[in-house]
């Protein structure tokens, strides 16, 4: 059992050798510093250990030693922080055109909803090779989704959506884990991965029985909640004209600008009176409390809809480091 | 006790023993009660940085629930702290001066301005309790979102305002309570004649922490009662 | 110096007086500070029976001797206790309380009823923390994060934000003390540059203990409200965020473990100085260090976000940060290694546990780099990693610096010698029962195990296995020193004044000292760390 230990985890996705490439050069940074404090240890402790007739020297510093030993692991770190940030770059930048998957963490499973319109818990099936981003967020408290195959981790916030991607590269089973504590069943809020062949995706895709596109759902809860009483798709309307607005800047009567993404659809439907567009009265009802995480999902993947793809990420930063109330990546 | 052969000058009972003299007391008691006001910055900080926070994403609340604050009450408490200072400050040069019964009238009237203001923030808390503004289960802003039609008000954001509202006032009104305690003893101490021009290093003491949380108040009344104060457009 | 007969008993302050009253009732600093070891102590064993449950439960994948929130009150209730209770205060309010004044030739501390008014507030908070613990104790891991702290445990969590809240104040008061007394009080001829290492290591650590505490204080006590008064604030269904309390908590957080660790290096200098006879290389760098550990310390908190949904940018400043608070650190190990160098060392129980000190401390510190790694700490927080990674600073360094400072100064605060043959096994034991508690666990984290798993896939058994043997050995070594300080009380071999043959003005008294600490107030006419002008003693065990 010794012989198999292995030091990391599969590798399961396409991020997941370049973390190891990484962890590895600090494995063998760690490894080196260690080995050469430890002989020097050895080496003094041994050397100069306490004799009779044999006094100390005292040396009171080397001032150009210490400027040595500063810079150069100062210039090592740098490195190491370089190479680490490019790596965050790309885990925090989705793909334009990744599929989409909808999580709802909520103590304690997993609910994930394919664009198509399956739903999974505890699970996510996904085809081998495929760009996926995950937008998430949570029913109650913070979780965390993580799944170590992929070297992807990332909290799943109650209140907004966070996102983060992976594209699977071997097919096989993988491990999900809550990586946030977040209660009682903290550690059973487990699941996996299942990552299959692009032919087998299909077939299980048509297997399960759907209930249609997660935007086709959107559309009918649209209806079902009033919204084209005001929202319609000429200029009459009381409220905005949704089609085409996403994923592109919207004016605010206060002035500000801000982008039209995931968060912005989500906020005006819970508390439409955060951002007024530019023309129009605060009259939106307040739907907070009236739909639950999937109903938001499905209307935020309808009125994404309504936009011409790609209907990702723009091409910045990503959806996820606002707030509720800006898009502006701060704080 | 048998310790330091360092000779006594003539001091009296206030000089501790592990001081090497009056001087190096006096510093150490200024140096410590002004590091202890630093931490007090800090302490007030956390919650100044949880306002700006709020405050600058839920704007058009903030500026409706300080719209509902007494103005005028809370102009006169701050006119009641600033008062205070000053006697506190007369306090502190009275007592340099050796002037004993003065310092006790200017203490004890610091006394009574900081009760002043307690009572007035008594009064205002007691409004906020009537209109219902008081965050927990009672709470209901429904006036304010009737009184201000033009800007669209979320109760659970005016809800984090008051909540801001009341932990600052209320630390506020905990740290002038402590303030008057320590008043209270600084004045019998004055009135038993303990302070000197040579030794009145606790009234100083005592009048740094109630500067202090007299300049707490200056910044918390523009923040808390002038967020928005032009006249409605 | 006075080298009394034994025969006649010599006043020192703790045969002053006897009586519970004299105890409960000083302001001798050198009585508050045993008035604390006994308190630590007692905490240290409560934290670690937690931590040897957790370790019994993690034996198996399955969740099979507790109960699933009884583990997570463990796990909780561990961090806490060790981290509140125990690290934070040891080495200042035990040997810092003891031994500043005697460093720098004072009487005593600038505030001896505020330093007893601190101990007071820890024994407050230590009575309502047993409390909580006995009536159902807290579950929301040691950080209190929002909502599940506000809004959804149903465990004790005002009455552990309290006793958090309280026990801060202590450690308020006892930065604040040491603050104005190393300004105010040093004795003639005690200049900056003549202050032993451990003054300077402990300036910087009050400096911190007085801006950071604060604002974890403020921050508990919103959480508190927020339960007593369901307020709103760091709730998201009422507009507030989590995030926000996450900002707050680690601005202190943070900064708390440059708290945890700088005392025990400068036990470390102290330490080598004298078992290598000779001044600590580079004695301008490693006093400035602690100093820019302690400004650094302040900028880096969010590196403990990089996952919680703050902004790419953000994540890269204090990615950058990180690794600049860094070097300072490095270069105290260089330094000390390179005190070795051309020295006269000698292997006691205090030196084996400044060499452990220095071993585990650059594997921790080479650790904390793969975390302030952007792309690594994705991976790895919140696993396993982590908890190896500041275990191995905590108890493999700030730990081992408290034991062996304990060990060092033993003889000064009891006027007794411990027994050095069972220090030293008890040094070896701790350091082989470390390693093999935690190393596993750094591969355990890249593994993918997360931490606070009351459960976990088997695949993960055998590492957790030798992590939990490791425990009962790290065990045994914890309990020794127990045993044998106190045996030496009674039976232990009646000290000298100075058995070490160290530097620094705490041994130019007797041992144990006085009560007011010098028979006569020092004049300080040499530089620190004069080891040229100091005769090796008899007690250090001399090779031929």
């Amino acid at each position: 059992m010794f012989n198999n230990l292995p030091l990391w985890p599969v590798r399961g996705s396409s991020g997941a050798g370049n973390v190891d490439a990484l962890y590895i050069f600090l494995l063998a940074l760690s490894a080196f510093m260690c080995l050469a404090i430890f002989t020097m240890i050895l080496v003094f402790a041994t050397k100069y250990r306490r004799r009779r007739g044999v006094e100390a020297e005292q040396i009171e510093g080397s001032t150009p030693l210490e400027i040595t030993w500063s810079i150069i692991p100062l210039a090592i770190f740098m490195v190491i922080f370089a190479w680490g940030a490019v790596i965050y770059f790309q885990e925090r930048t989705p793909p334009r055109g990744a599929t989409e998957v909808y999580v709802v963490a909520k103590q304690w499973m997993w609910k994930l909803q394919h664009q198509e319109g399956q739903r999974e818990i505890n699970e996510l099936h996904v085809p081998v090779g495929r760009d996926v981003k995950l937008i998430m967020t949570s029913q109650d408290v913070i979780h965390s989704f993580y799944v170590p195959a992929f070297r992807i981790k990332q909290d799943v916030l109650p209140g907004r959506y966070t996102t983060a991607w992976f594209r699977a590269t071997k097919p096989g089973v993988y491990h999900l884990f809550c990586a946030q504590y977040c209660g009682t069943m903290h550690s059973g809020m487990i699941g996996q991965i299942v990552v299959m062949e692009p032919a087998q995706y299909e077939a299980w895709l048509s297997g399960g029985g759907t209930t249609g596109s997660l935007a086709a759902s959107g559309e009918s809860l649209f209806q079902q909640l009033g919204c084209p009483t005001c929202h319609r798709s000429d200029t009459q309307g009381r409220g905005p004209n949704l089609v085409g607005i996403f994923g592109k800047p919207v004016q605010l009567e206060d002035g500000r600008i801000v982008w039209a993404d995931e968060n912005y659809i989500r906020e005006s439907i819970l508390s439409p009176s955060a951002k007024i567009v530019s023309g129009f009265k605060p009259i939106m009802p307040v739907f907070q409390g009236l739909v639950g995480e999937e109903q938001l999902n499905a209307l935020v993947a309808y009125v994404k809809s309504l936009s011409p793809p790609p209907a990702g990420a723009a091409g910045g930063p990503g959806i996820a480091p606002a707030g509720t109330r800006s898009q502006n990546p701060k704080e | 006790m048998s310790n330091s052969p360092v000779t006594v000058e003539q001091h009296g009972p206030e000089l501790l023993h592990h001081f090497v003299d009056a001087e190096q007391q006096r510093d150490a008691a200024t140096l410590g009660m002004w590091l202890f006001l630093g931490t007090e910055i800090m302490f007030f900080g956390g919650m100044f940085c949880a306002y700006l926070i709020y405050r600058f994403w839920y704007y058009n609340e903030f500026a409706a629930g300080s719209r509902s604050l007494d103005i005028w009450l809370g102009t006169i408490n701050t006119a009641v702290l600033i008062c205070s200072s000053l006697t506190v400050a007369l306090g502190v040069r009275a007592a340099q001066m050796g002037k004993r019964k003065l310092l006790v009238i200017l203490l004890l009237l610091t006394i009574v301005f900081g009760l002043a203001f307690l009572g007035i923030k008594g009064v205002e808390w007691y409004q906020k309790f009537e209109e219902h503004h008081i965050p927990g289960p009672s709470f209901n802003v429904d006036d304010l979102v009737k009184a201000y039609p033009q800007i669209h008000i979320d109760p659970r954001h005016e809800q984090i305002y008051f909540s801001l509202y009341f932990a600052m006032t209320g630390l506020h009104a905990l740290h002038m309570i402590i303030g008057v305690g320590l008043f209270v003893f600084l004045t019998y101490y004055a009135w038993k004649g303990r302070y000197t021009p040579k030794y009145y290093t606790p009234v100083e003491m005592g009048g740094l922490y109630w500067h202090f949380v007299d300049v707490v108040w200056i910044y918390l009344f523009p923040l808390l009662y002038l967020i928005d104060r032009k006249p409605l457009r | 110096m006075s080298t009394v007969a034994i025969t006649a008993e010599r006043e020192h302050y703790l045969n002053k007086e006897y009586g519970i009253r004299s105890w409960l009732l000083t302001t001798d600093h050198k009585r508050i500070a045993l008035l604390y070891l006994i308190s630590i102590t007692f905490f240290f064993f409560v934290g670690g029976f937690f931590a040897l449950l957790i370790r019994l439960e993690l034996l198996t994948p399955a969740g099979d001797l507790v109960q699933a929130d009884t583990y997570n009150k463990l796990f909780t209730m561990h961090g806490q206790v060790m981290i509140f209770f125990f690290v934070i205060p040891a080495v200042p309010a035990v040997l810092g309380n003891f031994l500043v004044p005697l460093m720098i030739g004072a009487k005593d501390l600038a505030f001896p009823r505020i330093n007893l008014l601190s101990w007071y507030l820890y024994v407050i908070a230590g009575i309502i923390y047993v409390h909580c613990i006995l009536t159902g104790g807290v579950d929301t891991g040691w950080t209190f994060y929002t909502p599940f702290s506000t809004a959804f445990s149903n465990t004790k969590v005002i009455e552990a934000g309290v006793a958090v809240f309280i026990i801060g104040f202590s450690s308020i008061l006892t930065g604040l003390n040491f603050v104005v007394t190393i300004h105010r009080m040093r004795a003639p001829g005690m200049t900056w540059s003549r202050l032993p290492l451990f003054i300077w290591a402990h300036y910087a650590t009050s400096v911190i203990q007085l801006l950071g505490t604060p604002v974890l204080a403020v921050t508990l006590l919103l959480v508190v409200f927020e339960r007593a008064f369901n307020l709103g604030i760091f709730d998201p269904n009422r507009g507030g965020d989590p995030l926000l309390f996450q900002h707050l908590f680690w601005f202190y957080s943070h900064p708390a473990v440059y708290i945890m660790i700088l005392p025990s290096m400068g036990v470390v200098s102290e330490l080598i100085a004298c078992f290598t006879r000779k001044r600590i290389f580079g004695y301008n760098f490693v006093a400035m260090s602690s100093i820019a550990i302690a400004v650094f310390g302040f900028l880096v908190w969010a590196h403990h976000m990089f996952v919680a949904g703050i902004s790419l940018y953000s994540a890269l400043v204090f990615s950058i940060l990180s690794y600049l608070v860094a070097v300072p650190s490095a270069i105290k190990v260089f330094n000390w290694t390179a005190t070795m160098y051309k020295g006269s060392i000698s292997f006691t129980t205090p030196m084996l546990y400044a060499l452990g000190f220095i071993g585990l401390f650059t594997m921790g510190g080479l650790t904390g780099l793969f975390l302030a790694c952007l792309g690594i700490d994705v991976h790895v927080h919140d696993t396993y990693f982590v908890i190896a990674h500041f275990h191995y600073i905590m108890v493999g360094g700030a730990v081992m610096g408290y034991l062996g400072g304990m060990h060092f100064w033993w003889p000064k605060i009891s006027g007794r010698m411990y027994p050095e043959g069972w220090g030293r096994l008890a040094a070896l034991l701790v350091f082989v029962g470390f390693n093999l508690t935690f190393f596993p666990q750094f591969i355990l984290g890249y593994l993918g195990m997360p931490r606070r798993y009351w459960q976990y896939p088997p695949e993960f058994q055998v590492l957790n296995v030798l992590s939990t043997a490791g425990s009962t050995i790290l065990a045994v070594g914890y309990v020794l020193p127990m045993v044998y300080f106190l045996w030496s009380m009674r039976y232990g071999k009646i000290a000298e004044d100075n058995p070490w043959g160290a530097a620094g003005l705490e041994w130019k008294t007797s041992s144990p000292p006085p009560t007011f600490n010098f028979d006569e107030a020092p004049v300080v006419t040499w530089e620190a760390y004069n080891y040229e002008e100091i005769p090796a003693p008899a007690e250090v065990p001399v090779e031929q």
